[in-house]
Protein backbone atom coordinates (compact mmCIF):
# COMPACT_ATOMS: atom_id res chain seq x y z
CA UNK A 1 0.00 0.00 0.00
CA UNK A 2 1.03 3.24 -1.11
CA UNK A 3 0.57 6.65 0.96
CA UNK A 4 2.12 9.64 -1.31
CA UNK A 5 2.10 10.31 -4.67
CA UNK A 6 6.24 10.16 -4.24
CA UNK A 7 7.81 7.79 -7.18
CA UNK A 8 4.40 6.28 -7.93
CA UNK A 9 5.17 4.62 -11.81
CA UNK A 10 3.43 5.60 -14.52
CA UNK A 11 1.07 3.73 -15.87
CA UNK A 12 -1.65 2.56 -18.88
CA UNK A 13 -5.12 2.94 -18.42
CA UNK A 14 -5.96 0.34 -21.09
CA UNK A 15 -3.46 -1.66 -19.88
CA UNK A 16 -4.34 -2.23 -16.63
CA UNK A 17 -8.59 -2.40 -17.32
CA UNK A 18 -7.61 -5.20 -19.10
CA UNK A 19 -6.25 -6.69 -16.80
CA UNK A 20 -8.53 -5.68 -13.93
CA UNK A 21 -11.20 -7.07 -16.40
CA UNK A 22 -9.76 -10.62 -17.09
CA UNK A 23 -9.37 -11.36 -13.39
CA UNK A 24 -13.27 -10.99 -12.39
CA UNK A 25 -14.35 -14.19 -12.30
CA UNK A 26 -18.01 -13.55 -10.50
CA UNK A 27 -20.14 -11.84 -12.65
CA UNK A 28 -18.60 -8.35 -10.51
CA UNK A 29 -19.99 -5.09 -11.88
CA UNK A 30 -18.03 -2.31 -13.40
CA UNK A 31 -19.11 1.22 -14.21
CA UNK A 32 -16.93 3.30 -16.33
CA UNK A 33 -16.92 6.92 -16.58
CA UNK A 34 -16.84 9.18 -19.17
CA UNK A 35 -14.76 9.03 -22.16
CA UNK A 36 -11.54 7.14 -22.19
CA UNK A 37 -12.49 5.40 -18.68
CA UNK A 38 -15.75 3.99 -20.23
CA UNK A 39 -13.62 3.57 -24.07
CA UNK A 40 -10.86 1.48 -22.63
CA UNK A 41 -13.51 -0.57 -20.91
CA UNK A 42 -15.49 -1.27 -24.05
CA UNK A 43 -11.68 -2.27 -25.67
CA UNK A 44 -11.09 -4.44 -22.71
CA UNK A 45 -13.99 -6.86 -23.12
CA UNK A 46 -16.70 -5.56 -24.81
CA UNK A 47 -18.84 -8.70 -24.83
CA UNK A 48 -19.24 -8.14 -20.84
CA UNK A 49 -22.70 -7.58 -20.01
CA UNK A 50 -21.92 -6.42 -16.23
CA UNK A 51 -19.95 -3.40 -18.12
CA UNK A 52 -22.08 -0.09 -17.76
CA UNK A 53 -20.79 2.68 -20.25
CA UNK A 54 -22.11 6.34 -19.19
CA UNK A 55 -22.97 8.46 -21.27
CA UNK A 56 -22.60 12.34 -20.25
CA UNK A 57 -23.27 12.76 -16.46
CA UNK A 58 -19.77 13.48 -15.65
CA UNK A 59 -19.03 12.68 -12.24
CA UNK A 60 -21.34 10.11 -11.22
CA UNK A 61 -19.43 6.74 -11.86
CA UNK A 62 -18.90 6.14 -8.58
CA UNK A 63 -22.36 6.97 -7.59
CA UNK A 64 -23.70 4.43 -10.62
CA UNK A 65 -21.65 2.01 -8.45
CA UNK A 66 -22.34 2.87 -5.29
CA UNK A 67 -26.40 2.73 -6.16
CA UNK A 68 -25.97 -1.17 -7.78
CA UNK A 69 -23.79 -1.81 -4.67
CA UNK A 70 -26.51 -0.97 -2.10
CA UNK A 71 -29.04 -2.94 -4.62
CA UNK A 72 -26.61 -5.71 -4.47
CA UNK A 73 -24.75 -6.51 -1.29
CA UNK A 74 -23.38 -9.73 -2.31
CA UNK A 75 -21.98 -8.43 -6.14
CA UNK A 76 -18.38 -7.13 -5.94
CA UNK A 77 -19.15 -3.62 -7.98
CA UNK A 78 -16.22 -1.07 -9.43
CA UNK A 79 -16.25 2.07 -10.66
CA UNK A 80 -13.72 3.39 -13.00
CA UNK A 81 -13.22 7.26 -12.70
CA UNK A 82 -10.80 9.83 -13.67
CA UNK A 83 -9.43 12.60 -11.81
CA UNK A 84 -10.97 15.49 -13.56
CA UNK A 85 -14.40 13.43 -13.24
CA UNK A 86 -14.00 12.69 -9.33
CA UNK A 87 -13.37 16.47 -9.27
CA UNK A 88 -16.96 17.60 -10.09
CA UNK A 89 -18.16 15.18 -7.74
CA UNK A 90 -16.02 14.80 -4.48
CA UNK A 91 -18.75 15.21 -2.38
CA UNK A 92 -20.05 11.27 -3.42
CA UNK A 93 -16.58 10.30 -1.37
CA UNK A 94 -18.12 11.03 1.97
CA UNK A 95 -21.83 10.01 0.52
CA UNK A 96 -19.81 6.24 0.10
CA UNK A 97 -17.71 6.62 3.35
CA UNK A 98 -21.12 7.64 5.21
CA UNK A 99 -22.53 4.57 3.73
CA UNK A 100 -19.89 2.35 4.52
CA UNK A 101 -20.56 0.41 1.51
CA UNK A 102 -18.25 -2.65 1.78
CA UNK A 103 -18.81 -4.24 -1.91
CA UNK A 104 -17.68 -1.29 -3.57
CA UNK A 105 -14.02 -0.22 -5.06
CA UNK A 106 -13.47 3.37 -6.99
CA UNK A 107 -10.74 3.08 -9.29
CA UNK A 108 -9.52 6.55 -9.96
CA UNK A 109 -7.06 7.05 -13.61
CA UNK A 110 -5.57 10.08 -12.91
CA UNK A 111 -3.15 11.75 -15.54
CA UNK A 112 -3.79 15.72 -14.72
CA UNK A 113 -5.80 16.41 -17.59
CA UNK A 114 -9.30 16.57 -19.29
CA UNK A 115 -7.72 14.53 -22.19
CA UNK A 116 -10.62 14.09 -24.01
CA UNK A 117 -11.16 17.86 -24.42
CA UNK A 118 -7.42 18.59 -25.63
CA UNK A 119 -5.43 17.76 -22.51
CA UNK A 120 -6.12 20.58 -20.66
CA UNK A 121 -4.49 20.25 -17.24
CA UNK A 122 -7.16 20.22 -14.30
CA UNK A 123 -6.73 22.18 -11.36
CA UNK A 124 -6.08 19.65 -8.87
CA UNK A 125 -2.61 19.40 -11.13
CA UNK A 126 -1.62 22.71 -11.02
CA UNK A 127 -2.14 22.60 -7.10
CA UNK A 128 -0.76 18.97 -6.40
CA UNK A 129 -3.70 17.74 -5.30
CA UNK A 130 -3.73 13.91 -3.63
CA UNK A 131 -6.95 12.46 -4.67
CA UNK A 132 -6.28 9.39 -2.47
CA UNK A 133 -5.69 11.97 0.23
CA UNK A 134 -8.99 13.29 0.19
CA UNK A 135 -10.50 9.86 -0.10
CA UNK A 136 -9.14 8.88 3.09
CA UNK A 137 -10.02 12.32 5.00
CA UNK A 138 -13.49 11.81 3.64
CA UNK A 139 -13.69 8.80 5.52
CA UNK A 140 -12.56 6.16 3.26
CA UNK A 141 -9.83 4.62 5.23
CA UNK A 142 -9.15 1.96 2.89
CA UNK A 143 -8.01 4.44 -0.02
CA UNK A 144 -4.25 3.69 -1.11
CA UNK A 145 -2.15 4.76 -4.46
CA UNK A 146 -0.83 1.98 -6.68
CA UNK A 147 2.47 2.40 -6.98
CA UNK A 148 3.18 -0.15 -10.18
CA UNK A 149 0.91 -3.07 -12.18
CA UNK A 150 2.22 -5.38 -9.13
CA UNK A 151 0.98 -3.61 -6.30
CA UNK A 152 -2.36 -2.70 -8.75
CA UNK A 153 -2.83 -5.92 -8.95
CA UNK A 154 -2.59 -6.23 -5.23
CA UNK A 155 -5.27 -3.96 -4.68
CA UNK A 156 -7.41 -5.10 -6.54
CA UNK A 157 -7.53 -8.72 -5.18
CA UNK A 158 -7.86 -7.23 -1.62
CA UNK A 159 -11.11 -5.39 -3.37
CA UNK A 160 -12.48 -8.56 -4.13
CA UNK A 161 -11.81 -10.36 -1.05
CA UNK A 162 -12.25 -7.64 2.18
CA UNK A 163 -14.84 -5.02 3.30
CA UNK A 164 -14.83 -1.82 1.63
CA UNK A 165 -15.43 0.61 0.38
CA UNK A 166 -11.77 0.62 -1.42
CA UNK A 167 -10.35 3.60 -3.35
CA UNK A 168 -7.85 2.86 -5.94
CA UNK A 169 -5.18 6.02 -6.72
CA UNK A 170 -3.45 5.34 -10.38
CA UNK A 171 -1.03 7.81 -12.29
CA UNK A 172 -1.43 6.96 -16.03
CA UNK A 173 0.14 8.40 -19.09
CA UNK A 174 -1.66 10.75 -21.47
CA UNK A 175 -2.53 7.51 -24.12
CA UNK A 176 -6.00 8.21 -25.86
CA UNK A 177 -8.87 5.56 -25.53
CA UNK A 178 -8.02 3.41 -28.44
CA UNK A 179 -11.66 1.91 -29.00
CA UNK A 180 -15.12 4.21 -28.94
CA UNK A 181 -18.27 2.89 -27.21
CA UNK A 182 -21.33 2.44 -29.58
CA UNK A 183 -23.85 4.76 -28.73
CA UNK A 184 -26.83 2.51 -27.38
CA UNK A 185 -27.83 3.78 -24.21
CA UNK A 186 -31.17 1.76 -24.08
CA UNK A 187 -28.80 -1.38 -25.22
CA UNK A 188 -26.55 -0.94 -22.71
CA UNK A 189 -29.43 -0.31 -19.94
CA UNK A 190 -30.67 -3.35 -21.38
CA UNK A 191 -27.57 -5.90 -20.94
CA UNK A 192 -26.58 -4.32 -17.96
CA UNK A 193 -29.80 -5.17 -16.34
CA UNK A 194 -29.70 -8.80 -18.03
CA UNK A 195 -26.50 -9.34 -16.08
CA UNK A 196 -27.50 -7.97 -12.96
CA UNK A 197 -30.45 -10.42 -12.89
CA UNK A 198 -28.21 -12.99 -12.48
CA UNK A 199 -27.28 -14.14 -9.09
CA UNK A 200 -23.34 -13.87 -7.87
CA UNK B 1 -59.81 12.50 4.90
CA UNK B 2 -58.62 10.26 7.75
CA UNK B 3 -56.78 7.70 8.01
CA UNK B 4 -57.40 3.93 8.78
CA UNK B 5 -56.68 4.65 12.53
CA UNK B 6 -58.75 7.97 12.62
CA UNK B 7 -56.09 9.78 12.62
CA UNK B 8 -56.55 12.26 10.12
CA UNK B 9 -54.40 11.30 6.56
CA UNK B 10 -51.17 13.92 5.93
CA UNK B 11 -49.47 14.24 2.60
CA UNK B 12 -46.17 12.73 3.85
CA UNK B 13 -47.98 9.78 5.03
CA UNK B 14 -49.90 9.04 1.94
CA UNK B 15 -46.63 9.19 -0.63
CA UNK B 16 -44.73 7.43 2.15
CA UNK B 17 -47.65 4.48 1.79
CA UNK B 18 -47.77 5.34 -2.38
CA UNK B 19 -43.78 4.52 -2.61
CA UNK B 20 -44.01 1.21 -0.12
CA UNK B 21 -46.76 -0.05 -2.60
CA UNK B 22 -44.81 0.30 -5.26
CA UNK B 23 -41.31 -0.92 -3.68
CA UNK B 24 -39.55 1.80 -3.55
CA UNK B 25 -37.24 1.31 -0.67
CA UNK B 26 -34.09 3.49 -1.64
CA UNK B 27 -34.67 6.93 -0.93
CA UNK B 28 -31.84 9.44 -1.63
CA UNK B 29 -32.09 13.52 -0.72
CA UNK B 30 -30.67 16.59 -0.43
CA UNK B 31 -32.73 18.12 3.16
CA UNK B 32 -35.03 20.23 2.59
CA UNK B 33 -37.27 21.88 5.55
CA UNK B 34 -40.64 21.41 4.28
CA UNK B 35 -39.79 17.64 3.08
CA UNK B 36 -38.52 17.30 6.99
CA UNK B 37 -42.08 15.40 8.26
CA UNK B 38 -41.48 12.92 5.05
CA UNK B 39 -38.32 12.22 5.19
CA UNK B 40 -38.51 11.81 9.24
CA UNK B 41 -41.19 9.07 8.44
CA UNK B 42 -39.17 7.61 5.78
CA UNK B 43 -35.90 7.02 8.42
CA UNK B 44 -38.14 5.76 10.82
CA UNK B 45 -39.62 3.22 8.64
CA UNK B 46 -37.24 0.28 8.55
CA UNK B 47 -38.76 -1.03 4.95
CA UNK B 48 -36.63 2.07 3.45
CA UNK B 49 -33.29 2.71 3.34
CA UNK B 50 -32.52 6.54 3.22
CA UNK B 51 -29.72 8.53 3.53
CA UNK B 52 -28.54 12.10 2.58
CA UNK B 53 -26.21 13.16 -0.69
CA UNK B 54 -24.10 16.17 -1.09
CA UNK B 55 -25.56 16.93 -4.25
CA UNK B 56 -28.27 16.03 -6.23
CA UNK B 57 -26.79 14.74 -9.12
CA UNK B 58 -25.28 12.40 -7.23
CA UNK B 59 -28.60 11.44 -5.70
CA UNK B 60 -30.08 10.15 -9.31
CA UNK B 61 -26.71 8.79 -10.31
CA UNK B 62 -27.21 6.37 -6.93
CA UNK B 63 -30.85 5.69 -7.84
CA UNK B 64 -30.14 5.02 -11.56
CA UNK B 65 -27.52 2.31 -10.27
CA UNK B 66 -29.56 0.55 -7.36
CA UNK B 67 -32.62 0.87 -10.04
CA UNK B 68 -30.81 -0.78 -12.69
CA UNK B 69 -29.52 -3.55 -10.26
CA UNK B 70 -33.27 -4.38 -9.22
CA UNK B 71 -33.95 -1.90 -6.08
CA UNK B 72 -36.55 1.07 -7.01
CA UNK B 73 -35.42 4.21 -5.78
CA UNK B 74 -36.92 8.21 -5.43
CA UNK B 75 -34.31 11.35 -5.06
CA UNK B 76 -36.04 13.74 -3.17
CA UNK B 77 -35.25 17.50 -2.92
CA UNK B 78 -36.00 21.13 -3.38
CA UNK B 79 -36.90 23.49 -6.67
CA UNK B 80 -33.31 24.57 -6.28
CA UNK B 81 -31.66 21.24 -5.86
CA UNK B 82 -34.17 20.03 -9.29
CA UNK B 83 -32.88 23.19 -10.93
CA UNK B 84 -28.93 21.30 -10.19
CA UNK B 85 -29.85 18.43 -12.72
CA UNK B 86 -30.71 19.28 -16.57
CA UNK B 87 -27.30 17.72 -17.93
CA UNK B 88 -27.83 14.59 -15.26
CA UNK B 89 -31.29 13.99 -16.26
CA UNK B 90 -30.75 14.15 -19.93
CA UNK B 91 -27.76 11.99 -20.49
CA UNK B 92 -28.64 9.14 -18.15
CA UNK B 93 -32.12 8.33 -16.62
CA UNK B 94 -33.65 9.92 -19.75
CA UNK B 95 -31.18 8.24 -22.63
CA UNK B 96 -31.04 4.97 -20.98
CA UNK B 97 -34.58 4.94 -19.70
CA UNK B 98 -34.23 4.51 -15.72
CA UNK B 99 -37.32 5.19 -14.05
CA UNK B 100 -36.08 7.87 -11.03
CA UNK B 101 -38.79 9.15 -9.50
CA UNK B 102 -38.12 12.49 -7.97
CA UNK B 103 -40.25 14.21 -5.32
CA UNK B 104 -39.53 18.34 -5.29
CA UNK B 105 -40.93 20.29 -2.70
CA UNK B 106 -41.79 23.50 -4.76
CA UNK B 107 -40.33 27.22 -3.05
CA UNK B 108 -40.66 30.41 -5.23
CA UNK B 109 -44.03 30.89 -5.38
CA UNK B 110 -47.01 32.04 -2.72
CA UNK B 111 -44.84 33.71 -1.05
CA UNK B 112 -41.33 33.51 -1.85
CA UNK B 113 -39.57 36.11 -0.10
CA UNK B 114 -36.10 35.41 -1.71
CA UNK B 115 -35.86 36.73 -5.50
CA UNK B 116 -33.26 33.60 -6.65
CA UNK B 117 -35.86 30.79 -5.40
CA UNK B 118 -38.38 32.63 -7.63
CA UNK B 119 -36.61 32.86 -10.32
CA UNK B 120 -35.45 29.41 -10.50
CA UNK B 121 -38.80 28.25 -9.75
CA UNK B 122 -39.60 28.82 -12.76
CA UNK B 123 -37.39 26.61 -14.64
CA UNK B 124 -38.49 23.88 -13.13
CA UNK B 125 -41.68 22.84 -15.63
CA UNK B 126 -39.73 23.55 -18.41
CA UNK B 127 -36.60 21.58 -18.45
CA UNK B 128 -39.32 18.35 -17.13
CA UNK B 129 -41.14 19.33 -19.92
CA UNK B 130 -38.35 19.79 -22.55
CA UNK B 131 -37.00 15.88 -21.68
CA UNK B 132 -40.56 14.32 -21.71
CA UNK B 133 -40.54 13.96 -17.85
CA UNK B 134 -44.37 13.38 -17.28
CA UNK B 135 -44.66 15.80 -13.68
CA UNK B 136 -48.07 16.20 -12.11
CA UNK B 137 -48.28 18.94 -8.59
CA UNK B 138 -49.66 17.64 -5.75
CA UNK B 139 -52.25 20.36 -4.21
CA UNK B 140 -55.17 18.56 -2.17
CA UNK B 141 -54.89 15.94 0.04
CA UNK B 142 -58.21 14.23 -1.44
CA UNK B 143 -56.00 13.68 -4.74
CA UNK B 144 -52.34 13.14 -3.13
CA UNK B 145 -53.03 9.09 -2.92
CA UNK B 146 -54.16 8.41 -6.03
CA UNK B 147 -51.55 11.08 -8.03
CA UNK B 148 -48.66 10.00 -5.88
CA UNK B 149 -49.49 5.70 -6.88
CA UNK B 150 -50.44 6.69 -10.15
CA UNK B 151 -47.67 8.49 -11.29
CA UNK B 152 -44.51 6.29 -9.57
CA UNK B 153 -46.78 2.76 -11.05
CA UNK B 154 -46.67 4.51 -14.48
CA UNK B 155 -42.69 5.40 -14.14
CA UNK B 156 -41.69 1.95 -13.47
CA UNK B 157 -44.50 0.14 -15.89
CA UNK B 158 -43.22 2.49 -19.20
CA UNK B 159 -39.55 2.73 -17.76
CA UNK B 160 -39.26 6.58 -17.38
CA UNK B 161 -38.17 9.28 -14.93
CA UNK B 162 -41.42 10.84 -13.01
CA UNK B 163 -41.83 14.18 -10.59
CA UNK B 164 -43.88 14.95 -8.44
CA UNK B 165 -44.16 18.02 -7.33
CA UNK B 166 -45.17 19.01 -3.61
CA UNK B 167 -47.20 22.66 -3.69
CA UNK B 168 -47.06 24.93 -0.83
CA UNK B 169 -50.96 24.90 -1.59
CA UNK B 170 -50.53 21.04 0.19
CA UNK B 171 -47.61 21.39 2.59
CA UNK B 172 -48.05 24.60 3.58
CA UNK B 173 -45.01 25.88 2.52
CA UNK B 174 -42.29 27.25 4.30
CA UNK B 175 -43.03 28.47 7.29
Amino acid sequence: MTDTTDNLHVMNRAALTKRLVAGLKNREAVIGGIGNSNWDLWGADKTRGENFYMLGSMGLAAPIAMGVALAQPKRRVFALEGDGSLLMQLGCLSTIAAQAVKNLCVVIWDNGIYQITGGQGTPAAAARTDIVAIARASGIAHASWAADEAEFDALIAKALATDGPHVIGVKIDNEPGRNQTDRDPIRFRESFMRAMAQPV
Amino acid sequence: MTSAEGAPATWHAILRQALKDNDVRLVTYVPDNVLRPLLDGIHADPFFTAFPCAREEEAVGIVTGATMAGMRGVVMMQTSGFATLPNVLASLPVAFQVPVVMVVSERGTMGEFNPGQAIVCRTMRPILDSMGIEHHTMTRLDEAAFMADRTIRQAFATRWPACLIISPLLSGGRK
